[in-house]
């Protein structure tokens, strides 16, 4: 088989080099410098040296988006593993209409978020005639139970968020549902034969065959998680209280509306430096737990 | 199915029963926030209600009157944004399928010594967060005039899109080699290698790049925010939140006709292609 030159292959790549240059060499290096000044788009960058830095050790809005959105992040990524795997497990099954119930599955995950967001913010409307969620919660405990003022308390309003983000599973669900297809079937036989439970056979044998794919899920959703912006941004605003304000918004707060570009910069580096780092210790855990076939 | 089950017809039945209401309840579920969505958007707001919040009047029944009330409406000019929508789709869909498939042709059929480096430094790039670029990035459209203007929503996507090329490339990498052998015995060059053989058996992942790309500019919000600055050049994602932004003027009734009139074309586009988009997503994340 003969070798191309160097120049053929790059010549091919050439629209993705030059891109790649001035689409993300060049700002994130900008925003490296930037990090390290005084800027307000009036005049140019003053050199800071590290004081945009020192800042974030005393920022206590800081504190409370980082927390936040690790609080998101976490819990969303959690329950959303949980439940895609399982819909993944109950799309797998044989059934008619098996494209229709995926598509279904997938089908809010192509809604826009601004428009999902819109949806939400008045489903969770605290008044039963008017919110879908407080008039569920009237229905099943037949008026029992009084559904909460969902936008009025930190923890409702975090609550609202993370219900609502396991609506944009989908494209989970359809990666999970092609590595539980590639799970070998003479496995599940083996197993079976050997008299492991249908429980048993999803432990010992299904999970670590899709443990790679749980692993790339997860890194996506890490990835996410840390720049959820535009949903909160519409359905809270940030509040109560600053009780779902999340980093991007944080950045974007402090880059357009107080002017301030090098502490804005600066956080957007805290942000992507926090995203390597989460992505690295997440490999590293996965050489323990994931299994590779063929490794 | 193994024996065990087939033997036992009664609870074989059971079982699929069992699974069809599952299923039956995730498909509802799923589509609860649609339903809810289409049903709050042809109602009529109660009369009783303080501005226009609230609920719907149970007597009135269903209109699609707020529809047209919506695209009317004199505050916002939804077809305006339609509009504008349509063009940074339009170029920013061309841009992503033409460059990305010329870069995802050199990164699977040209074989060059660092392809494997280039190609990971470019999925690499996938993890950088937008809020890391987004103030450089201000700043550099800013100096070269593009504030306000469409052009920050779609000259880069003729730069390639990482995701796009990824999925293309694992594409490609599917078509067999000896296509490209026999073309060059023929005297084939790569440029007519590309465009008389590897494109044309391409068409459905060049499909899903395009759909794709549609989807997320119909979905984007952050980059015209902060790229675009006058209301005439809103995308409908703006529109839509400046409307949400007049609550207290708009009923509900009639937000939820403009969230209908933003999410139908996507949701049909959606199902027209559902299985080549759901085949596309799932190559991305098995063969990665």
């Amino acid at each position: 088989m003969k070798h191309d030159s160097l120049r053929t292959g790059l010549l091919w790549i050439g629209p993705w080099i030059l891109g790649f240059c001035i689409f993300t060499v060049l700002p994130v290096s900008l925003a490296v410098y930037y990090g390290f000044t005084d800027y307000t788009l009036l005049e140019s960058p003053i050199p800071v040296g590290t004081q945009n830095y020192e800042r974030m050790l005393h920022d206590e809005i800081l504190g409370t988006v980082l927390w936040n959105t690790a609080i998101f992040g976490v819990l969303s990524i959690f329950f959303g593993t949980i439940l895609s795997i399982s819909l993944a497990a109950l799309l797998s099954k044989p059934a008619r209409f098996q494209s229709f119930w995926r598509a279904a599955v997938f089908a809010p995950s192509v809604l826009p978020l601004v428009a999902i967001a819109v949806i939400f913010k008045l489903g969770y409307d605290p008044d039963p005639e008017v919110g879908l969620a407080n008039q569920m919660i009237d229905w099943f405990t037949f008026g029992a139970l009084k559904g909460p003022n969902w936008f009025g308390s930190g923890f409702w309003a975090m609550t609202a968020l993370l219900l609502m983000s396991l609506w944009s599973v989908g494209p989970a669900v359809v990666i999970y549902l092609a590595g539980l297809r590639d799970v070998p079937k003479q496995l599940h036989e083996a197993a079976s034969i050997d008299g492991v439970g249908p429980f048993g056979r999803f432990f010992h044998v299904v999970l670590p065959m899709i443990s790679p794919v749980i692993l790339f899920n997860v890194i996506i959703g890490v990835i996410n998680a840390a720049q959820v912006f535009a949903v909160p941004l519409i359905m809270t605003g940030g509040g109560p209280e600053r009780s779902t304000y999340f980093h991007s918004m944080y950045v974007y707060d402090q880059a357009f509306k107080f002017g301030d570009m090098g502490y804005a910069s600066a956080l957007g580096v805290l942000q992507f430096v926090i995203i390597l780092m989460l992505t690295g210790l997440i490999l590293l855990a996965g050489r323990k737990f994931v299994y590779y076939r063929g490794a | 199915m193994n024996q065990a089950h087939a033997s036992n017809p009664a609870r074989t039945t059971a079982l699929r029963v069992l699974l069809y209401a599952m299923l039956g309840l995730v498909a509802l579920t799923a589509f609860l926030p649609i339903i809810y969505m289409v049903g709050f958007s042809t109602g009529v707001a109660d009369p009783t209600a303080s501005f226009g919040l609230g609920g719907l009047s149970e007597t009135a029944g269903r209109t699609v009157d707020n529809y047209h009330a919506v695209i009317t409406d004199e505050n916002t000019d939804m077809p305006l944004y339609l509009r504008n929508t349509l063009i940074i789709a339009i170029l920013g869909v061309g841009g992503t399928v033409i460059s990305s498939a010329i870069v995802a042709y050199g990164f699977s059929r040209v074989r060059w010594r660092g392809r494997g480096v280039a190609f990971m430094t470019m999925l690499a790039t996938m993890m950088i967060p937008f809020p890391v670029v987004m103030v450089p990035l201000f700043v550099m459209f800013r100096e070269v005039g593009w504030i306000g203007t469409f052009a920050p929503l779609w000259v880069p996507a003729w730069f390639g899109n990482a995701f796009s090329i990824f999925l293309l490339r694992q594409f490609f990498m599917t078509i067999p080699r000896e296509l490209d052998d026999a073309a060059r015995i023929d005297g084939c060059g790569h440029l007519r290698n590309f465009l008389y053989i590897i494109l044309p058996l391409s068409k459905p992942a060049l499909l899903v790049v395009a759909l794709l790309h549609f989807m997320f500019v119909w979905n984007d919000f952050l980059g015209p925010l902060v790229f675009l600055t006058h209301r005439d050049q809103f995308t409908l994602a703006l529109g839509l939140q400046l409307y949400l932004s007049k609550l207290g003027q708009t009923p509900w009734n009639l937000l939820m006709a403009a969230t209908a009139i933003m999410t139908a074309p996507v949701l049909l586009l959606f199902f027209i292609a559902q299985r080549t988009f759901v085949e596309g997503i799932s190559t991305a994340g098995t063969k990665g």
